[in-house]
């Protein structure tokens, strides 16, 4: 029995966790434990039967762990898909609102699960997958810490229905991406704090001298994150019994030291993690070397420097002392420059490789990203400045811009390295079907142009309908008008979301194909060009 | 060319070592949040000084949990900046000194719904209770999701002053009376012409009768229409002078 040992710690972790829904006076807290029990006990049951998925070989092992990072695959997959569905059902219900079913599934509820299921359970698979992947693949090395990889990996999956099922019971800190409430807080730590030593430990017994910059990425996103988390969610139970917790900050301190947290869940999670990804991803499926090695050292520690400091622009015009603004704002018009180092360094890592755009839909992902990467680096330092922010905060125009940031960089290049990865782990002579990849393309950019520019002109709309007067002076619209002149920027916005999630169901699907190990008898990419004729 | 005059010599160092490279990324990102966070916890200035804050009695307290619980703040703020049309439409811009006791802070980052940091005593109980149960029978554009499960589920307070407990040993000022007694406080300001000397002394200017139209019941419609009604009333902006708490 090779899973003995996690079987029976899994069997046991589920019978304390039932334990603590028996005796807990609190109801959604005892709710919340016997959903973790259940959980646990599934768990426990699907490694004592060690279920073998598909039916096709299962490839050698290349001296390489692969067999979690095949998992996180599949993980990532899923959680894009649940993702992006409950977007898509949010979106809905601001467009019509009939659609909320209280208490669950009403839109407070369900917006915290969409963010999460998106930025830490697709995010963070994408990332913990891949991280394994490339570690070992530049260090030559295996993972670190045997059996500990999988706990990182079931781990992190534990927190996520954690925090999901906690959000639809109203369980939450009330934290913008930091709702999880002290216990899961506690688990995330736990399965963090593991993962950083399975990549560091596989770092020290690398077998190359050098640490290739993908991983001086990862390094830098895994770190910053465990301080990030540490120190936001810094909070007083009532009781340990109970899932309530107050915050030990309060206000404006408070106030800052969320969306110091928060802006930099974008900066590493979302965009140091990622530099990592493309760092080894782009270079491979281009099949060229990284642009300059100096301008990733440039920006790499110019980037992460000043990352940490750009929270306060999301508290322009607040009760923020004023001097924190400013200081927030200068240091993230300055960001612009090391995020466009690492758009022009992935960019020019195509030099002389453009022509494989025609031919390769995966690449073209990963120039999509990078244009996208470009774009939103580009206009965060515009919406940090102060006068813009004005007009901007509050508004749809921020939901356009993470939206932008979020689909086009981190989904697109996510996507690429799930397709360059497949083949490769289940040793498949190459995809079930590149044309299913282009669909995917298409479909995810439209998503997002769709998405993004409805966002950007509804937002800006209701940023000046709030603000405009009349030529007495007096305030035209009351808000219940703003709120009526977005119903068609919410349909158009839903439209956009749904337009990319198919896109993701036509990847999974394209994904389930390969592993299985299928073939589509289709005309190459590019072949039907008109090819010329000799004279 | 030669090793030494790379401009980049020195990295290899770095990147050859793991720890080196651990705790140079590390000292790299702690010092933005030293020089930027860790200030507001020491400068005076920081909070205004101002008359009338008290904290949340435990009716609003309760009211305030489920205003988090329910994701109230996702859609509204509770921060009114400095501007003409926010001024005339909210009231008063928001000051530091109004959420010091706000454990999380709830100032939101979107208004697909007004803005509520002065939303009490702007409308009636009644207005508010119908408001939640149904938000379109009062007004119709709005997007705003149907609460009225709130009124039908009594208030869970047994456990109130250990709520209360948690917010002091975090910095409220709740003094061992006002823990003792947070259950009494609750009970009278949730109920109809009860006794309310000893909540008013303990949290002056509070507002108390029955809140969700059902006086036998103590509902979560009751906790949080209560803490609705206080929203940005505390402050007495006649003794409050801006010159004076230049940040």
């Amino acid at each position: 029995m090779r899973y003995g040992y996690p079987a029976i710690a899994t069997a046991i972790t589920a019978l304390l966790a039932l334990l603590v829904s028996a005796i807990s006076p609190d109801p959604a807290f005892s709710t919340h434990f016997a959903i973790i029990a259940a959980v646990l006990l599934l768990g426990s049951a699907l490694l004592l039967r060690q279920i073998n998925f598909g039916s096709a070989p299962v490839p050698a092992e290349s001296g390489y762990m692969d067999g979690v990072i095949r998992y996180g695959v599949i993980a990532t997959m899923f959680w894009a898909i649940v993702g992006l569905l409950v977007g898509v059902v949010i979106a809905s219900e601001l467009a019509w609102p009939i659609l909320n079913i209280p208490p669950w599934f009403n839109f407070g509820r369900l917006r915290p699960v969409h963010t999460s299921a998106v930025i830490f359970a697709f995010g963070g698979n994408a990332l913990i997958c891949t991280s394994f992947y490339v570690v070992q693949r530049t260090t030559r090395a295996r993972l670190f810490g045997g059996i500990l990889p999988w706990f990182v990996f079931w781990g992190y999956q534990l927190f996520i229905v954690m925090a999901a099922t906690g959000y639809l019971l109203g369980i939450t800190e009330g934290r913008e991406y930091a709702e999880p409430e002290w216990y899961t807080d506690i688990w995330l730590t736990i399965v963090w704090v593991s993962y950083l030593v399975v990549f560091l430990g596989t770092l020290v017994k690398r077998k190359e001298p050098h640490i290739y910059v993908a991983n001086w990425f990862y390094l830098s996103f895994i770190v910053t994150v465990a301080m990030l988390h540490l120190v936001n969610n810094i909070s007083l139970p009532v009781s340990w019994l109970g899932a309530k917790s107050y915050s030990a900050f309060s206000g404006v301190q408070d106030a800052l030291v969320q969306w110091w947290y928060g802006h930099n869940a974008v900066g590493f999670f979302l965009t140091a993690g990622f530099l990592g990804m493309m760092y080894y991803f782009v270079p491979k499926q281009a099949n060229r070397p990284v642009y300059s090695y100096r301008l990733s050292i440039v920006h790499f520690w110019s980037l992460i420097f000043m990352y940490i400091w750009a929270g306060p622009h999301h508290l322009h015009y607040t009760a923020l002392p004023d001097w924190a603004q400013t200081l927030g704002m200068v240091f993230s018009v300055m960001l612009w420059m090391p995020s466009w180092g690492g758009m022009i360094n992935g960019l020019m890592t195509l030099s002389g490789a453009w022509d494989k755009l025609r031919t390769d839909p995966i690449l073209r992902m990963f120039v999509m990203s990078l244009a996208f990467y470009g774009m939103s680096t580009f206009e965060g330092p515009v919406m940090s400045i102060k006068s813009v922010n004005a007009l901007s905060h509050y508004t749809d125009w921020t939901i356009g811009h993470v939206h932008s940031g979020a689909l086009g960089w981190v989904g697109m290049v996510s996507f690429g390295a799930l397709y360059h990865l497949t083949p490769k782990l289940w040793a498949r002579e190459r995809l079930y079907s590149l044309r299913l990849v282009n669909w995917h393309f298409w479909l995810a950019t439209l998503g997002i142009v769709v998405y993004a520019a409805v966002m950007w002109v509804s937002g800006v709309m209701q940023g000046l309908m709030w603000r405009e007067y009349d030529s007495n002076g007096f305030l035209i619209y009351s808000f219940a008008e703003t709120v009526a002149a977005m119903h068609p920027y919410y349909v158009m916005r839903m439209l956009g979301g749904l337009l990319y999630l198919i896109g993701a169901l036509i990847m999974a699907y394209n994904l389930f194909r390969t592993i299985r190990g299928d073939l589509r008898q289709e005309i190459p990419m590019g072949a039907e060009a008109p090819v010329a004729q000799p004279a | 060319m030669s090793q030494e005059k790379e401009p980049f010599a020195f990295h290899s160092k770095i990147e050859r070592n793991v720890t080196l490279l651990l705790v140079l990324s590390l000292v790299v990102v702690t010092i933005g949040g030293i020089v930027e966070v860790a200030p507001l916890f020491w400068l005076q200035n920081t909070i205004e000084k101002v008359q009338g804050m008290r904290p949340y009695t435990p009716l609003e307290l309760a009211g305030r949990d489920i205003y988090v619980r329910e994701g109230c703040y996702l859609c509204h703020s509770q921060m009114i900046r400095p501007f003409r049309d926010e001024v005339e439409r909210y009231g008063h811009y928001s000051l530091a000194a109004e959420s010091m006791f706000d454990h999380p802070f709830q100032w939101g980052s979107k208004r697909t719904g007004p803005d509520l940091a002065r939303v009490g005593a702007r409308y009636s109980n009644d207005w508010h209770v119908e408001h939640l149960k149904d938000p379109r029978s009062l007004v119709p554009e709005s997007v705003m999701p149907p609460y009225a499960f709130l009124a039908e589920t009594d208030l869970n307070f047994k456990d109130i002053a250990a709520h209360l407990k948690a917010n002091a040993d975090v910095g409220v000022p709740y003094t061992p009376e006002m823990i003792a007694s947070a259950e009494a406080d609750l009970r009278a300001q949730a109920t109809p012409d009860a006794d309310t000397a000893g909540l008013l002394k303990h949290y002056p200017k509070t507002a108390a009768g029955d809140f969700d139209g059902n006086p036998q019941r103590i509902t979560e419609m009751d906790a949080l229409v209560a803490y609705l009604q206080m929203l940005g009333t505390l402050v007495d902006f006649s003794a409050y002078q801006p010159q004076d708490n230049e940040r």
